[in-house]
């Protein structure tokens, strides 16, 4: 659906008199196959925003080729933007237009009749719960509304493929859940292929098959959530003991699970990261038990996409989020 | 067929929001109707002065070229907010033709020109003037021509800048030298006392052509000299407008 090869864009910025190059995309190529929800995550500034231009036309690349939905990124845009939809994060109304109008009038610049144009742009409104909302003037709708009117805009064409530019940034959270909601619908009700950016853990891990992560313009991992979890921090198994005597013998008994490692030890609580903790588990268990250790509690912590942003970038997501 | 469609779509869709909120078209025809009000009767007893015998068939077609050029460069504002709302992008993403774009926001533009025009002449009717119909008719064709150069231009410098600050001081600095050196306000010619220099300098501005010939046409002589540089100003700066526009909407990193 989508297939780019060193898609890169460069900035010409003015450092006091001088001009200066800033590379926003740095040359990165994308894969995302019929029917995946792909999720782009980096912090802000990542240059998420400005791949996602150049893949909606609305941004020439500096190099670089790309196929959207089947055409020709450079040679036939008109025909990417027949078959793409875009929810941008800035919206898509005028706050003093009539929700309906807007759709329909978005819908005749696809080239659908007007009737067929209001038809589906109350499916739409029915599905994303903006019953009752066709005349209502955007600015009156809250924010999480608003942002299901930006799909409903998007989607009025029926698109194979829909791109959405950080779609909950700035809704509360019982909001950013019922969007969630509505665009793993897009998949299961429509076959829409997705591809949204984020610089939320959370939404990504809930979202998406597949995570690309995007840093300085470069990307630097492409994987399922889970395989990227797995693949760079590792569980985190934590021991705490009934008896404080106990720690040595726990502590070298759950550094024998990977060779030439070593535990933590900070009070009663001894802790290590191992590769899978879910397979490692039992044997821990009855060996600690044959030993005599006696645990008042195991906790096993899975790692969060922030320990993967962390150990690939050396940052923090939320510092810049 | 499918371009002048999705024109009609974008200006329907404009005109819509803009008779919405009607201030803006207000706010615009304010300005030149203070200026017939609290200005126009200064103008009166120097009539002979100015060279002329009705001093409001004299000003009214100054205050017509004032509307099209105030009222249509300061277009680009609401174009701004637009691209604020996202409203640009979400249309720079259809398979419609960007040129469409423009030119739906230009006939905008164009046709509320129209309307503020109207009023404004029937107001200076009220006040006394009078003159040929007709060429009162072919002047505010002319007018709306070089309101449509202003508003593609404004358009165009708004999408470039997407500033309400930097669009300001960069329209300001534009409209006053303009309004002052076309002789909108004042005839500047030397037979009515002005200096050979400020003379020569106004004839650098395009738009004295259109001032003159309006007052021309409103006068009723329609094929003079005088008419036909100012028609032929009003087509190039209608031109340059255009292409400037188009040029700049189609760009694909606007």
């Amino acid at each position: 659906m989508i297939h780019a090869r060193g898609l890169a864009r460069t900035f010409d910025t003015k450092r006091g008199r001088e001009k200066v190059a800033v590379n926003a995309v740095g040359g990165v190529d994308i894969d995302v196959e019929e029917g995946e929800i792909v999720g782009f995550l980096g912090p802000n500034g990542a240059g998420k925003t400005t791949t996602l231009r150049m893949l909606t036309t609305l941004l020439k690349p500096t190099s670089g080729t790309a196929t959207v939905a089947g055409f020709d990124l450079a040679k036939e845009p008109i025909k990417v933007r027949q078959s793409i939809g875009y929810v941008s994060q800035s919206g898509s109304t005028a706050g003093i237009a009539r929700a309906g109008e807007e759709i329909v009038d978005h819908a005749l610049l696809y080239g659908i009749s007007a009737s067929r144009a209001e038809r589906r742009g109350k499916e739409l409104f029915d599905q994303l719960e903006l019953d009752g909302m066709w005349q209502r003037q955007p600015k009156t709708m809250s924010g999480g509304q608003r942002r299901r009117l930006d799909i409903a805009m998007g989607l009025v064409h029926d698109p194979k493929l829909v791109f959405l530019d950080e779609p909950t940034t700035g809704l509360d959270p019982q909001a950013r859940a019922n969007l969630w909601v509505h665009i793993s619908g897009l998949r299961t009700k429509l076959g829409s292929t997705i591809f949204l950016t984020t610089h939320y853990l959370d939404e990504a891990d809930a979202l998406c098959d597949r995570i690309l992560v995007i840093d300085h313009g470069v990307i630097v991992a492409s994987d399922t959530p889970d395989a990227l979890k797995r693949q760079v921090a590792g569980d985190l198994i934590e021991l705490v003991l009934a008896d404080e005597t106990q720690i040595s013998l726990a502590a070298s008994h759950l550094a024998s699970l990977v060779d030439g490692s070593e535990a933590d030890v900070n009070g009663r609580v001894v802790s290590m990261r191992v590769p899978s903790a879910g397979t490692e588990l039992p044997a821990l268990l009855r060996a600690l038990d044959r030993a005599g250790v006696s645990l008042a509690a195991i906790e096993v912590r899975r790692p969060t996409l922030d320990d993967v942003f962390l150990t690939m970038t050396g940052r923090s997501l939320r510092e810049d989020a | 067929m499918t371009f002048a469609f999705q024109t009609w779509v974008i200006f329907r869709r404009q005109m819509r929001l803009a008779l919405r909120n009607p201030a803006w078209v207000i706010i615009g025809l304010a300005q030149p109707v203070l200026y017939l009000c609290l200005f126009g009767p200064l103008l009166k007893p120097l009539a002979a002065q100015i060279g002329t015998t009705n001093a409001y068939t004299f000003f009214v077609p100054g205050l017509l070229i004032q509307l099209g050029l105030f009222g249509a460069l300061f277009a680009g504002f609401g174009l701004v907010s637009e691209w604020r709302e996202g409203v640009i992008e979400a249309e720079r993403v259809t398979p419609a033709s960007r040129t469409a774009l423009l030119l739906g926001r230009i006939l905008r533009d164009i046709s509320l020109l129209f309307a503020q025009g109207v009023i404004l002449v029937a107001l200076g009717f009220a006040f006394g003037m009078r003159g040929s119909i007709g060429g009162m008719l072919l002047g505010l064709i002319l007018t709306m021509l070089l309101g449509g150069a202003c508003s593609a231009a404004s358009n165009a410098l708004a999408l470039t800048l997407k500033s309400e600050d930097a669009l300001a001081p960069i329209l300001n600095s534009i409209a006053l030298p303009v309004l002052l050196l076309a002789g909108i306000l004042l005839p500047i010619s030397v037979a009515t006392g002005a200096p050979q220099w400020l003379v020569t300098l106004s004839d650098f501005m395009p738009i004295k052509y259109l001032v003159d010939a309006l007052r021309e046409l409103f006068n009723g002589n329609i094929a003079t000299i005088t008419t036909m540089w100012g028609v032929l100003w009003t087509l190039v700066l209608f031109g340059l407008g255009l292409w400037f526009g188009t040029r700049t909407f189609r760009k694909d990193n606007a």
